[in-house]
């Protein structure tokens, strides 16, 4: 009789909104998918067809960067050396520092002292990174001019670049991937179980040796992870150096005025056109390939330590 | 081996092991050293970074600065519309981003059943989180803004930002959701509530906090966000005159107009902006913190 009262009658709205509920949530579930699948198929359109037009070789090996010139020319040779190049030097100068930083918060300081330092460097990681920009500018810039005239005092050679160079552009990239590389490692020499620092220790060993000779080997995995990502972050930051790294392209030595993949498109997106912008998207391309490769190695990274960690786990064959 | 030489060998190590002869290695303390030097150069580096934009910017911001917009032909200089743009992209972007992550969450850790389909999302959300900027950027100006036509916008921003928060939504969800007890799910299910009911009744409000902690964590990266800003959200600095009509308009945000002033030499302003931005990092680290540690102490 008073149907609206019984559970039958509900039944029928509320099967409905639970399917609903169901396939919002998947469909939203599956939004990354079309995000990445998307973002791939958009650089892909946009990247290749100035690939074809110039010419694959000419455009990735060649070493003349004039796209406003009467007769273009559209090498990027040097601008995907400097990236790499650039990217190498940053982690050679950050890693070290931010591997022992890592080592000094979870196996040296003492609790309190970690506990300070442990958020400063959370803190340093979120600084937006146009405001490690202007510090690099209005810091490194000038000591880099100041150094520049005193080495290349009296060269006819070389081009003053006013302290906009490879160097300054790098050690902005190592002090960005820094915070990066700390928590990552720190975590990951945490989680090193503490029997095997105290058999190290039971044994004789020093509590430096125990550091290096297991604590470290130990957490391998986490911090080639740690370096990885600091790889990423270093190659994708744009704005940070974009003033940086100066603005014209060279081969990356030390004191060149040079321009990394970022940056060609962020200085150059605004006024191209025409040919010009497609090859800027190529680069992006270039730039998402090498995003890629680090990616997926790191996902393989992060499996095979998952596995390692299993067997750990398991006892059966731990690594030496 | 002689037996001379093994003595000398033994009374060698017992006087170097005895705690008496005990010598210093001197690759240990090299090691101390770098250690040391290596913690005090990362510390150093945040105390010079934060000082110098303080000492610097601090003069700079007045009631003027922050109540302004940049006129010439009153000789102006202020941040009001950037601070409103900001306000634009991060409360657009939220809206669009947090139901978008939450959802993904709950289907990844209440619906999904582990197979392909979950490592596939799982493998994008890593991907998508290790996209630089700049190529969100590139693609938010392509897709968002030529494509679907919004040109330089607010809402072409928000959108682009969206894709580029939406990971980091995501995973500080699921790990809130992962530390709901089972205890949880399974007595609401066992008193006949749907799997909805449950979900919104019981497990979203337990899960909260870390949720919360997710969406703060997310402003923090629009608010310090440039690269993918610039070719899609534009560098308008005019105050909106229509309240919804701004979403269409160009509008830099505090980033961006710092990068504007950078390039035209701007120093003084920069760093007047620099100082609001890392005073707002400041603030939302506090607040991630404080909200993660209550967090804790209620588990």
């Amino acid at each position: 009789m008073n149907e609206s009262f019984s559970i039958f009658s509900h039944h029928g709205s509320k099967s409905g909104v639970e399917r609903a509920a169901e396939v919002i949530f998947t469909a939203s579930g599956f939004f990354a998918v079309l995000a990445v699948a998307s973002i791939t198929l958009y650089m892909v359109i946009s990247g290749v067809p100035a690939l074809f037009q110039v010419g694959i070789l000419d455009i990735l090996f060649g070493s003349v960067w004039a796209p406003t010139a009467a007769d273009p020319s559209y090498g990027i040779l040097y601008v995907i050396l400097t990236s790499i190049v650039g990217t190498f030097l940053a982690i050679l100068i950050g890693v070290p520092i931010g591997v022992l930083t890592a080592v000094f918060l979870a196996e040296v300081a003492p609790k309190k002292l970690a506990n300070v330092v442990r958020p400063a460097v959370e803190l340093l990681a979120g600084i937006p990174s146009v405001i490690y920009g202007l510090l690099g500018l209005l810091i490194l810039n000038p000591l880099m001019y100041k150094l520049e005239l005193k080495i290349f005092e009296g060269s006819t050679t070389h081009q003053f670049t006013g302290g906009a160079n490879l160097i300054s552009a790098v050690l902005v990239l190592a002090v960005m991937i820094l915070p990066t590389v700390i928590n990552i490692s720190e975590s990951a020499l945490r989680a090193v179980p503490s029997h095997f620092r105290s058999a190290s220790l039971a044994l004789g060993a020093t509590q430096i040796q125990t550091i290096f000779k297991v604590t470290i080997p130990a957490a391998k995995s986490g911090i080639v992870t740690a370096i990885v990502l600091g790889t990423g972050r270093a190659i994708g930051e744009a704005m940070a150096i974009s003033l940086v790294s100066g603005s014209a392209v060279n081969f990356p030595l030390p004191f060149n005025s040079v321009r990394f993949l970022t940056t060609a498109i962020v200085s150059e997106m605004s006024y191209s056109s025409g040919l010009h912008r497609q090859v800027l998207f190529t680069i992006g391309l270039v730039l998402f390939v090498f995003i890629m490769l680090i990616n997926t190695s790191l996902t393989r990274l992060l499996k095979q330590s998952n596995v390692e960690e299993d067997k750990q786990v398991k006892g059966k064959g731990k690594k030496s | 081996m002689n037996s001379e030489a093994a003595i000398a060998i033994n009374k060698d190590s017992v006087v170097r092991n005895s705690v008496y002869g005990k010598h210093v290695r001197t690759s240990d303390v090299i090691l101390t050293g770098l250690i040391y030097l290596a913690a005090s150069i990362s510390i150093l580096l945040l105390i010079g970074i934060m000082g110098y934009a303080f000492v610097r910017g601090i003069p700079q911001v007045n009631a003027e600065f922050l109540t302004s917009v940049p006129s010439t032909l009153k000789g102006t200089f202020g941040i009001l519309g950037n601070i409103v743009n900001t306000l634009y992209i991060v409360v657009i972007t939220l809206l669009i981003a947090t139901p978008l992550g939450i959802g993904a969450a709950i289907y990844l850790n209440e619906y999904a059943k582990p197979g392909k389909a979950v490592r596939l999302i799982e493998f994008t959300t890593e991907t998508l989180s290790g996209i630089p900027s700049i190529i969100f950027g590139l693609f938010g100006m392509v897709f968002f803004g030529n494509t679907i036509g919004l040109g330089y916008s607010i809402l072409t921003g928000a959108l682009t930002l969206t894709l580029m928060v939406l990971p980091l939504i995501t995973r500080t969800t699921q790990e809130a959701l992962k530390t709901v007890p089972d205890s949880y799910r399974s007595g609401a299910l066992g008193i006949g509530a749907t799997k909805w009911y449950m979900i919104r009744t019981i497990l979203l409000p337990s899960a909260m906090p870390g949720i919360i902690t997710g969406v703060i964590l997310a402003i923090g990266r629009m608010v310090g966000e440039s690269a993918a800003l610039l070719f899609t959200a534009g560098s308008g600095f005019i105050l909106p005159k229509n309240f919804f009509g701004k979403i269409f308009e160009s509008g830099g945000t505090l980033t961006i107009q710092l990068y504007l002033c950078m390039q035209k030499a701007q120093y003084d302003e920069a760093f007047g902006i620099a100082v609001v931005l890392l005073v707002i990092v400041l603030a939302i680290n506090g607040l991630a913190k404080y909200l993660a540690c209550r967090f804790n102490v209620e588990k």
